[in-house]
């Protein structure tokens, strides 16, 4: 029987436009059986979308928009993670 | 280490300036071939000796007395470094899982002051065979603890340090990296040594020319893809980070000279 599992992508984008340039990318794919390859680090040069708009094109949707940076006092130069962190998803068809 | 080393060993303005930023500096092939040769046989004759490497090994201590790698070393941490850790990291051969991207150690709270970690790799280590994989400048995206990172998959700009046989990649002890799949039937190994400094990292390499327009080239284009919006803020920190290494608090290259605008 048909049965459906999500798709994990996480997309990062250069700001908090949607359709600015991704940046950074990663698959979390639960249609996989436990113990087949994921997404690796350094598996790919370029990203799969070039942006989230691009993404929603092609039928992913979109389940979380980064809330924008607060700067605090003090701190406006601080760096660490990157910000503009987009999660997608879609579910895909598996046979059991 | 107590002794200086010549200044002809020192890393040059122009190094340092690309250390800053991109958070490592490589020296292809210091090492000679038959130490290279030695090292990596001892190697596979001993396993997975880990931190015991570094103590039981007279031929990776050869590795670190000569004068090229006593130079580079002293340009980062001095003439009185302090022993941190050391690792033999080996991946297994046809070992197809990528290690997770990480930041070594916990959050470093010093402003400035820095660990350098040499990876020296004792043999041909090629693309397919699992070299270790850094983000230029992400040293200074320093606000990370170890696998806070550890969601990111592919990040623009990242690159995978294949190397010949011989070669030493001084890092910064907080820039982001993670080992690679090993798609070869021979095993890897990357010898790893931490070293923290024994006194203020100012002016330690030969700073001729430490103000040359070359040099402010290097961190004016300092900018990095990945860090999209943020690009600008990590170039200023990268020429903050240049003015500690220098010693010149007056030096400045950041975008706009933000440095001298706003008195930082």
């Amino acid at each position: 029987m048909a049965k459906t599992r999500q798709q994990i992508l996480i997309l990062h984008l250069a700001n908090p436009d949607l359709e600015s340039r991704t940046v950074a990318w990663a698959l979390y794919d639960g249609s996989k059986p436990k113990g087949e390859r994921q997404m690796q680090t350094g598996d790919e040069d370029t990203p799969p979308y070039e942006s989230v708009l691009d993404a929603m094109r092609d039928g992913w949707n979109v389940i979380q928009i980064p809330p924008l940076p607060l700067y605090r006092t003090g701190h406006e130069h601080d760096l660490g993670h990157l910000p503009y962190e987009y999660v997608l998803e879609r579910k895909v068809t598996i046979d059991e | 280490m107590s002794n200086g080393s010549p200044r002809e060993y020192l890393l040059t303005a122009k190094q340092m300036a690309e250390f800053a930023v991109n958070g490592f500096v490589i020296l292809e092939e210091i090492v000679p071939r038959e130490l290279n040769e030695a090292v990596h046989k001892e190697q596979q004759a001993l396993g997975t000796p880990g931190y015991e490497y570094w103590f039981k090994s007279k031929l990776i201590r050869e590795v670190f007395e000569l004068p090229q790698v006593k130079g580079a070393l002293q340009s980062f941490v001095g003439i009185n470094p302090v022993y941190d850790h050391s690792f033999l990291h080996v991946v297994p051969a046809q070992y197809h899982k990528g290690q997770a991207y990480h930041a070594d150690s916990i959050i470093d709270t010093r402003p400035y002051a820095f660990d350098i970690q040499a990876f020296y790799f004792s043999h041909d280590t090629p693309d397919e065979m699992g070299p270790t994989l850094v983000l230029p400048g992400s040293h200074l995206h320093s606000r990370v603890n170890t696998f806070s990172i550890a969601r990111y998959k592919n990040i623009l700009g990242q690159r995978r340090l294949a190397s010949k046989a011989g070669t030493i990649a001084f890092m910064h002890h907080a820039i982001w990296h993670c080992a690679q799949p090993n798609y070869t039937d021979k095993t890897r190994y990357v010898f790893k040594i931490r070293l923290r400094p024994g006194q203020e990292q100012r002016g330690l390499f030969n700073t001729d020319g430490y103000d040359s327009p070359e040099v402010e080239a290097i961190l004016r284009h300092g900018q990095h893809a990945w860090a999209g919006n943020e690009a600008r803020l990590t170039q200023i920190a990268a020429a903050k980070f240049y003015r500690y290494l220098c010693g010149d608090d007056r030096v400045d290259f950041s975008f706009e000279r933000a440095l001298t605008r706003m008195g930082i």
